[in-house]
C-alpha cells in the first residue's frame, strides 16, 4: 500500500522497469484498479468489467456451497460456451447440404485432426439438457422461484425450450437416417399447433370463404421445414437456427438472467 | 372488393346519407360512394389541402390568434403546430410508424414462405395400365412417395384395379418397408404393420394408410394425384376416384 512507502533501498533495472510500465498511458488504460486485495478493489473488479458487472458485489456464504446450488447454472453456462467453441470450429467443415451434409459428418471424424470434436459438441449438448434441467430442478426444491425471483423464473423457462430446440435442430444436422426420420416425426407435432397448424384446433375456423388460410403449404410445419417434407430447406433452416438465431436469442437471456440473479439480492439462501 | 366498388358505379348519384330506409333494407349497408378526385374522407381535414378545413386558408385563419386559441384547446401555449396538436402529431406519427413496422414484420414473416418449391409435384402419370402385374410395384415411392398396388378384388369395391397408397405410416409420418416375403409394409420407426389393403393390423399406428386419387387420364395412363386422398375409416375408399377398375 502507498502509506508504507518507505526510504526505497537501490532499486534493480527490473523493478525500474516495471515501475515504469505499469504508470504508462496504456497500462492504465487497461488494468484500471489495482490487485483484488482489498474490499474496494473486490469491488471495482466487479463494477468496471462489463460482464462480471451482471453478477453481483457479493454473494452469500450459501450461494458458493456446492450442496446448495448443485453449480447446475454454473455447468449449464459452462456446457454453453464450451458448446460454442465447438460449434463454431465444427461450422469450418460441416455444409448443411443434401450432397455434403453427412459425409462432412463422418469427415469430422474420420480426416480432421481430435476426431472427438464433434463428439465434444453431441456429448456436451447432452449433457446441458440435463444440466438445465437439473438447474430447474434445484431451483425448484429451494423454493427460489417465489417472488422476487418470479420474473428469472420465467426468463428461465424459455432458456429452457431455448436448449431443448437447440437440441433438437441439431439432432438433423447429421443427416442420417435417425435424424431425419426423427425431425419428421417431431416436427409433424407442428401439424397441431393451435389455429397455425393445419391439423391442429382452430385451424379450420381461419377461411374465406372455401379457401383455408392455414394449410400443409403455409402451416407453423412448413414454416419450420422450408417445405412439405423433411428435405434440403428444412436442413437449411435447422442449420440457421441452430447456429445463428437460437444461439443469439439464448444469450441475450442469459444476460438477463445473471443480472437479474443480481438486482433479485444475489442466490436465494437456505430458507 | 369487387362489389365494394359495384354500388358506387351502378348509383353514381345517390346521396351519401339520403338513401331512404326502403333502398337499403335488403342489403348490407353499401359503403358511402365517393366522388371521384376528392380527399380521402377519413383524412379530409387532416391533410394539407387549399380547399380543405385545415388547408391554407384555414389555417391563416387559426394561426393569428394560435396564442387563445390553445388555451381553448388545451393546447400548450407554444404548441403552434398547424391542423393537429402536437400530441396528436406525436400520435399519427407514432401510429404511421407502428404500422409500418408490422407491415416490416408481416413482410419478414411471409419471406419464411417461398412461392416456388423444389419438391416433386402432386400429380403424376404413371405410365399405362397393363405395365403392371398383380401385386405392390414400389418404382414411384422413391420419388413421390407412393405405392401403385393392382390386385384382382379390392374389400371395398369389389372389383379387379389399382389403388394409390400414401407411403406415410399414420402413427408419426415415418415411411414404412414393404416386405413382400410377409406380405406387409412395416414401418421401421415404431413397428406399425399395414396389410396390403393398407388396413393397418399391428404396432402404434391408429389407422389404414390414405389412398391418394387414381384415375385414367386422356391419353390412357394411369393418373395419380396427391393432392386427393380417401381414409378408410371415413369410407372414403367406396369413391370412384379412390380406385381405379381395370
Amino acid at each position: 500500500m502507498a502509506e508504507t512507502k518507505t526510504v526505497a533501498p537501490k532499486e534493480g533495472p527490473g523493478t525500474q522497469f516495471w515501475n515504469w510500465l505499469t504508470e504508462t498511458q496504456i497500462w492504465t488504460s487497461v488494468f484500471r484498479h489495482g490487485r483484488p486485495d482489498s474490499d474496494r478493489n473486490r469491488v471495482l473488479v466487479m463494477l468496471s468489467n462489463v460482464f462480471l458487472h451482471l453478477h453481483p458485489v457479493r454473494i452469500r456464504k450459501s450461494g458458493v456451497k456446492l450442496r446448495y446450488t448443485w453449480c447446475m447454472g454454473g455447468l449449464s453456462f459452462f456446457l454453453f460456451l464450451s458448446l460454442t467453441l465447438t460449434g463454431l470450429l465444427l461450422m469450418f467443415y460441416y455444409r448443411p447440404t443434401l450432397e455434403y451434409a453427412y459425409t462432412d459428418i463422418v469427415g469430422l471424424r474420420e480426416h480432421v485432426p481430435l476426431g472427438i470434436m464433434r463428439e465434444m459438441h453431441r456429448w456436451g449438448a447432452h449433457a446441458m439438457v440435463i444440466t438445465v434441467w437439473l438447474h430447474m430442478f434445484r431451483v425448484f426444491m429451494t423454493g427460489s422461484y417465489k417472488p422476487p425471483r418470479e420474473f428469472n423464473w420465467s426468463v428461465g423457462v424459455v432458456m429452457l425450450v431455448l436448449t431443448l430446440l437447440l437440441s433438437f435442430t441439431g439432432y438433423l444436422l447429421p443427416w442420417d437416417q435417425l435424424a431425419i426420420w426423427a425431425i419428421t416425426v417431431g416436427s409433424n407435432m407442428a401439424r397441431a399447433t393451435p389455429f397455425l397448424g393445419y391439423e391442429g384446433p382452430g385451424a379450420q375456423l381461419l377461411r374465406l370463404g372455401d379457401v383455408p388460410l392455414i394449410h400443409a403449404y403455409d402451416d407453423a410445419r412448413f414454416a419450420l421445414l422450408g417445405g412439405s417434407f423433411v428435405g434440403e430447406g428444412a436442413l437449411l433452416r435447422f442449420y440457421v437456427l441452430h447456429c445463428v438465431g437460437l444461439p443469439l436469442g439464448i444469450a441475450v437471456l442469459m444476460a438477463v438472467h445473471f443480472w437479474r440473479v443480481r438486482k433479485d439480492g444475489g442466490i436465494s439462501g437456505p430458507l | 372488393m369487387a362489389d365494394d366498388t359495384k354500388p358506387n358505379s351502378e348509383v353514381p348519384s345517390a346521396p351519401a346519407t339520403g338513401a331512404t330506409p326502403a333502398a337499403t333494407a335488403h342489403a348490407r349497408p353499401a359503403p358511402a360512394p365517393r366522388p371521384p378526385a376528392a380527399p380521402i374522407p377519413d383524412l379530409a381535414g387532416k391533410t394539407t389541402n387549399a380547399a380543405s378545413p385545415g388547408g391554407a386558408a384555414a389555417k391563416a385563419a387559426a394561426a393569428r390568434p394560435a396564442a387563445a386559441a390553445a388555451a381553448a384547446t388545451g393546447r400548450a401555449a407554444d404548441d403552434t403546430s398547424p391542423l393537429l396538436t402536437r400530441r396528436a402529431w406525436m400520435g399519427l406519427a407514432w401510429g404511421a410508424f407502428s404500422a409500418a413496422s408490422a407491415a416490416a414484420l408481416a413482410a419478414t414473416g411471409r419471406f419464411m414462405f417461398p412461392n416456388v418449391l423444389n419438391e416433386p409435384p402432386q400429380q403424376f402419370k404413371a405410365g399405362f395400365p397393363n405395365e403392371y402385374g398383380t401385386g405392390v410395384d414400389e418404382r414411384w415411392k422413391e420419388k413421390f412417395g407412393i405405392w401403385l398396388v393392382r390386385t384382382p378384388d379390392d374389400i371395398e369395391q369389389h372389383a379387379g384395379g389399382f389403388y394409390a397408397l400414401m407411403t406415410v405410416c399414420t402413427h408419426l409420418g415415418c415411411t414404412p418397408n414393404y416386405l413382400s416375403a410377409e406380405n406387409k409394409f412395416k414401418c421401421p420407426c415404431h413397428g406399425s404393420g399395414y396389410r396390403l389393403t393398407g388396413v393397418n393390423f399391428e404396432g402404434p399406428a391408429p389407422r389404414p394408410l390414405e389412398r391418394a386419387r387414381v384415375v385414367l387420364s386422356d391419353d390412357g395412363q394411369i393418373l395419380v394425384d396427391k393432392s386427393r386422398k380417401f381414409q378408410y375409416e371415413l369410407g372414403q375408399w367406396k369413391d370412384p376416384e379412390s380406385f381405379l377398375k381395370a
